[in-house]
């Protein structure tokens, strides 16, 4: 088979949403890090300067990803997952840590950070293991197991810290959902996340008080035919107050004051209008800072290079994490919603492309991609424009970080590759 | 569903970040964002303020360079105090103690250090300066004075307060800005408009270039310099001639409305409202509720005009055809209203129009008034029309002149005698408001108002806005109302009867000792009675001394009032310091220098502690040989900060 060939198979608007996100984002780390000494793009002394070589990298190793026969993935998953453990595991004796977290190897000319290939392993041995033939889902121990393969990275990157990172992992227990885990499941998981900001913001009593009363209502509504297991009811109500309750003593006892004062700051829950200035201005100010300058860009932005909150730098961290504000300031609404757009486009093609699979690995793979991707966007632009907490995460192909970068590509080809095979596999 | 769940989550959080975004971007968004933006911070270029000339482009108001040496506690290191304090030429106790003030005031702010060196010894400490961290020079500028007199006409600026912020975008914290008088009245043109440069900021505020390459940055634009109407030496004159009175004095050059002097007694030097020392210094002038020397007696003093307001009567009863100047009224030393005799000094006898006048006869007058209202088929519309009379000559309005402060005066009609006597023609008559007659009734003017009525007397029938602005940037104002001559009520042809009789006050009348040789006078003198309340017990002091006077009487070039509380007399302290002023601006040199002795010498001091000694007292002394001479020691200058 041709190269010419996987030319003409693989889906052009992926790669082109791919490509106009990575062109986005770079224009706007150029921004961000710009300053006025005249350096040469591609200066490598400098961040963008670097993003650019790793962008050209990233390419480069498109062309070997689309060359390599489509089997390879798949055949090599279990390979590349237990590599990519042992490099995590690597970690606690030879990491490097930069601003408190051991997530990197030096490479010298570059630091490698092993979480963002694990991400690609696990997604590809997740797929691997529920395409199995021997595998099926419906059975408790084949779920524990599948658990297993997104815990145990997981597990391995929180003590770095990385909190942010070990979330992604759980982001793949959606391919779970959609290979056949009762959705139920999710919906207790959501009620658990809904019982807990709730009990956070209204307390454990009015929690009781709010569900005894929809009981209730419902049971005056029913029809009369219809049986209601008291029983059960009765236990969830009680199961659920407890939970409250542990939340909140979770909450006190086991959170941090910084954790805690993010979600007072997120939810609003410190009243005290004065201490709640004190806390945006203190653990706040990457929010406060970042909103602000979203909402200084207003409809049309500052204009490129005008950014004047970019420029003073009032944004910490802005190349990477919070590389979308300056998007915000200098293209305004218009370049925030062309991104969002953007990353909604990629997202809903890519969602179409799985469902077109026609084999299991392929389609679970794509899900898994999805899922990675998707995580990273809403976490990082949620946490951006204010409506999630903070949490340290990049935001996929925009994001300073040659790791991220190279491994977001990666992630994204290797199913384009597959994508592109999907009509030979029936042969 | 499973495969829509997924696509519906992207959809719904795709609609969400844009919903969120719109708030932010679109709602919250406000255009001011430069104003607000931390990343920019705007350094202003404060032009000069512009210069104040008098009509004869003397300088009256300039401005200083001081130089500041200021502090920032936090920012200093070890330094050599000992040569510190010898450039300052200050103690090392006191380097300790200011030291220890500004680290009180805040140990990041700026704070002065050693106020306003001298230009000798910035130069020597410039030099010098890098070595001392923490300290830097800051170049100010003040205005100064380069006349000790019109405090009350040029006002004085200082710094912008919380209300000002409010009401005007264009200050910011730290400016200055005009308070009263000129300084307020032009503040705008006196200012001029400060230059803005916006710099980019870090977040550790540290500045990283212009910002968008200083495309939004303005230059400052100059204050124009202004001359006044005000002649200095005139003004400065009538301050000394002033001294140790009470009262105001204003002159008007008939012909064009100019003010030409406009003096408050007490007074104060306006250097003593500059810089540093200005607020100790204002708390003092300002409480000092006895003299009160920040209230411009010249044009807020509203009081009873008395004897020239017999003038007007004079030409209002000619108008109305109520006399003629032969028109004659038996004094018996006094007249009779109902069954109770009022006195008058004219020494009796048969009046008409002119010695009515000069010898100012109440009892001429009060007939005249009789007659005016004998002309009229009720005593409302009497009433009325002598109050639309009255009014065309300025008095009882604010006269639309561009002094920042004044009172309006007031004219009585027959609305107020309506109200307090009742409606209709028995309950209240010329004789109940007889009063009027004599400028004692319910008519009250302030001496610019007097002034302005004598100038309209000059002008046989018109005047001129008063005002003080005569030329910006070196041209003549072009204000059309300013140009414009307010034609009064009375004819032309009634003017000179009564002219005459105020050249005659000069040769043969109440102010025939004050004539000045080569100068032909009109004048009227005023001795108008007067009350306050002492322990809430109406009581009389001795009377205010009134005279308005123009000259010369063919081709009137200054038309005065001057108003001296308890001078006695109209002729007395009134009529000298009138006499000596138009002297003084006509012929430049004082020929009387007696008169002139006389009034620098005597002090009204006595008068003024008289209702504040809670002993009995005496009023209205004839011999004023007992007036206090002028004291060692000017008034108000000894506990003030120079």
């Amino acid at each position: 088979m041709s190269g010419k060939s996987v030319l003409k198979r693989i889906d052009w608007l992926s790669v082109l949403f791919y490509l106009l996100l990575v062109t986005i984002g770079w224009v706007n780390i150029y921004s961000s890090t710009f300053t006025e000494n005249g350096a040469s793009i591609f200066d490598f002394g400098t961040l963008h300067g670097k993003q650019l070589f790793f962008i050209i990298v990233s390419f480069a190793s498109v062309i070997i990803l689309l060359a390599l026969e489509a089997s390879f993935y798949e055949r090599f998953s279990s390979v590349f997952y237990i590599v990519s453990m042992l490099s995590l595991l690597g970690l606690f004796v030879f990491g490097k840590t930069i601003s408190g977290a051991t997530s990197w190897y030096d490479l010298g000319f570059f630091n490698l950070q092993p979480a963002e290939f694990a991400k690609v392993a696990t997604a590809l041995a997740l797929a691997k293991y529920l395409s199995d033939i021997q595998t099926d889902i419906k059975r408790t121990k084949d779920q524990l197991f599948a658990f297993v393969i997104i815990l145990i990275p997981a597990i391995l990157i929180i003590p770095q810290p990385d909190p942010g990172s070990a979330l992604v992992f759980f982001a793949l227990s959606f391919v779970i959902f959609r290979e056949g885990l009762p959705v139920y499941y999710l919906g207790i998981a959501l009620f658990a996340v809904l019982i807990f900001v709730t009990t956070l913001m209204f307390g454990t009593i009015w929690i009781a008080i709010a569900l005894t009363l929809i009981i209730l209502v419902f049971l005056l509504l029913k029809k009369k035919k219809f049986k209601v297991p008291i029983f059960p009811l009765a236990t969830a109500l009680i199961v659920t107050i407890l939970f409250s309750l542990s939340v909140n003593f979770v909450f006190e006892n086991v959170f941090e004051q910084r954790h805690r004062d993010r979600f007072s700051l997120w939810l609003r829950l410190e009243k005290d209008p004065e201490k709640l200035e004190q806390i945006q201005k203190t653990i706040g100010y990457n929010s406060y800072q970042s909103e602000k300058a979203i909402e200084s860009g207003g409809f049309f932005g500052k204009g490129f290079l005008e950014g004047t909150r970019t420029k003073g730098n009032f944004v910490p961290e802005q190349h990477s994490d919070y590389i979308f504000t300056t998007v915000g300031e200098e293209w305004g609404f218009i370049g925030t919603v062309t991104v969002v757009l953007l990353f909604t486009l990629l997202l809903l093609r890519l969602v179409f492309l799985a469902e077109r699979q026609k084999n299991a690995f392929s389609r679970m793979y794509g899900y898994g991609v999805i899922s990675i991707l998707f995580v990273h966007y809403f976490i990082n632009i949620g946490m951006v424009i204010g409506i999630l907490p903070t949490i340290g995460i990049p935001l996929p192909l925009f994001s300073y970080g040659g790791s991220g970068m190279l491994f977001f590509t990666m992630l994204l080809f290797v199913f384009i590759k597959l994508d592109a095979n999907r009509l030979k596999e029936g042969i | 569903m499973k495969k829509l769940l997924l696509s519906s989550i992207i959809v719904i959080i795709g609609i969400t970040f844009i919903g969120r975004l719109s708030y932010l971007q679109i709602f919250s968004f406000s255009p001011d964002q430069v104003l607000e933006d931390p990343a920019i911070k705007r350094v202003y270029d404060y032009p000069e303020r512009g210069y104040i000339y008098d009509r004869n482009d003397k300088l009256l108001v300039g401005n200083d360079p001081a130089y500041d040496v200021m502090v920032i506690p936090r920012e200093v290191r070890e330094l050599d105090t000992l040569e510190f304090c010898g450039l300052l030429k200050i103690t090392k106790k006191k380097f300790k103690k200011e030291l220890r003030k500004a680290r009180i005031y805040s140990p990041r702010l700026p704070s002065v250090f050693v106020p306003q060196l001298s230009k000798q010894d910035y130069a020597q400490l410039q030099e010098k300066m890098r070595h001392y961290e923490g300290f830097y020079i800051q170049k100010r500028s003040l205005r100064y004075y380069d006349t000790n007199s019109a405090a009350n006409v040029l006002g004085y600026i200082s710094e912008v307060n919380e209300r000002d912020l409010a009401k005007n975008p264009y200050y910011v914290q730290g400016e200055l800005t005009g308070r009263t008088g000129v300084e307020k009245q032009y503040e705008d043109v006196l200012r001029g408009r400060k230059g803005v440069q916006y710099i980019q900021k870090d977040r550790y505020n540290r500045d990283i270039g212009k910002y968008k390459n200083g495309i939004l940055d303005t230059l400052p634009e100059q204050g124009y310099e202004i001359n006044i109407t005000i002649d200095k030496d005139l003004q400065e004159y009538g301050e000394l001639l002033m001294h140790g009175k009470w009262g105001g004095i204003v002159a008007i050059e008939p012909s064009s409305g100019e003010i030409l002097s406009m003096i408050s007694g007490p007074t104060y030097d306006p250097s003593l409202l500059v810089g540093r020392k200005r607020s100790a210094n204002y708390s003092k002038l300002h409480y000092d509720t006895i003299s009160k020397p920040t209230f411009d007696r010249s044009i807020s003093f509203e009081k009873s005009p008395g004897s020239p307001f017999k003038a007007i009567n004079a030409l209002i009863a000619l108008q109305v055809g109520a006399i003629t100047p032969a028109t004659t009224f038996t004094c018996s030393h006094g007249f009779f209203i109902g069954r109770s005799k009022k006195g008058c000094h004219c020494g009796g006898g048969i009046r008409n129009l002119n010695s009515g006048i000069y010898e100012s006869c109440n009892a001429y007058f009060v007939g005249a008034y009789k007659k005016i209202f004998e002309q009229f088929p009720s005593n409302s519309e009497a009433m009325d029309a002598w109050e639309k009379h009255v009014r065309s000559f300025g008095l009882g309005s604010y006269l639309g002149s561009d002094l920042y402060t004044g009172r309006r005066g007031s004219v009585p009609s027959s609305e107020l005698y309506n109200k307090w006597y009742g409606e209709g023609d028995k309950r209240w008559s010329a004789t109940t408001t007889y009063s009027n007659a004599i400028g004692q009734g319910e008519v009250n003017v302030t001496p610019l108002q007097l002034a302005n009525m004598t100038a309209a007397i000059a002008n046989r029938g018109y005047f001129f806005t008063p005002h003080i602005l005569k030329k910006i940037d070196g041209k003549e104002i072009d204000i059309p109302d300013f140009v414009e001559a307010k034609h009064t009520t009375i004819d032309k042809r009634h003017f000179e009867p009564v002219i005459q009789g105020m050249a005659d006050v000069y040769h043969k009348g109440t102010a025939k000792y004050l004539q000045i040789p080569g100068i032909e006078i009109a004048g009227k003198t005023g001795t108008v009675e007067n009350y306050i309340k002492i322990d809430s017990v109406r009581t009389q002091l001795t009377d205010n001394s009134v005279f308005v006077a123009f000259a010369p009487v063919d081709n009137p070039k200054i038309a005065i009032a001057v108003y001296i509380q308890n001078g006695y007399y109209g002729s007395r302290y009134a009529g000298h310091i009138a006499s000596l002023m138009i002297e003084k601006y006509l012929k430049g040199e004082i020929t009387r220098t007696d008169l002139e002795k006389r009034m620098l010498e005597r002090t009204l001091d006595r008068e003024y502690a008289k209702p504040y000694s809670g002993k009995e007292f005496k009023i209205n002394e004839y011999d004023w040989s007992q007036d206090a001479l002028k004291p060692e020691k000017a008034y108000l200058t000894d506990d003030l900060i120079r």
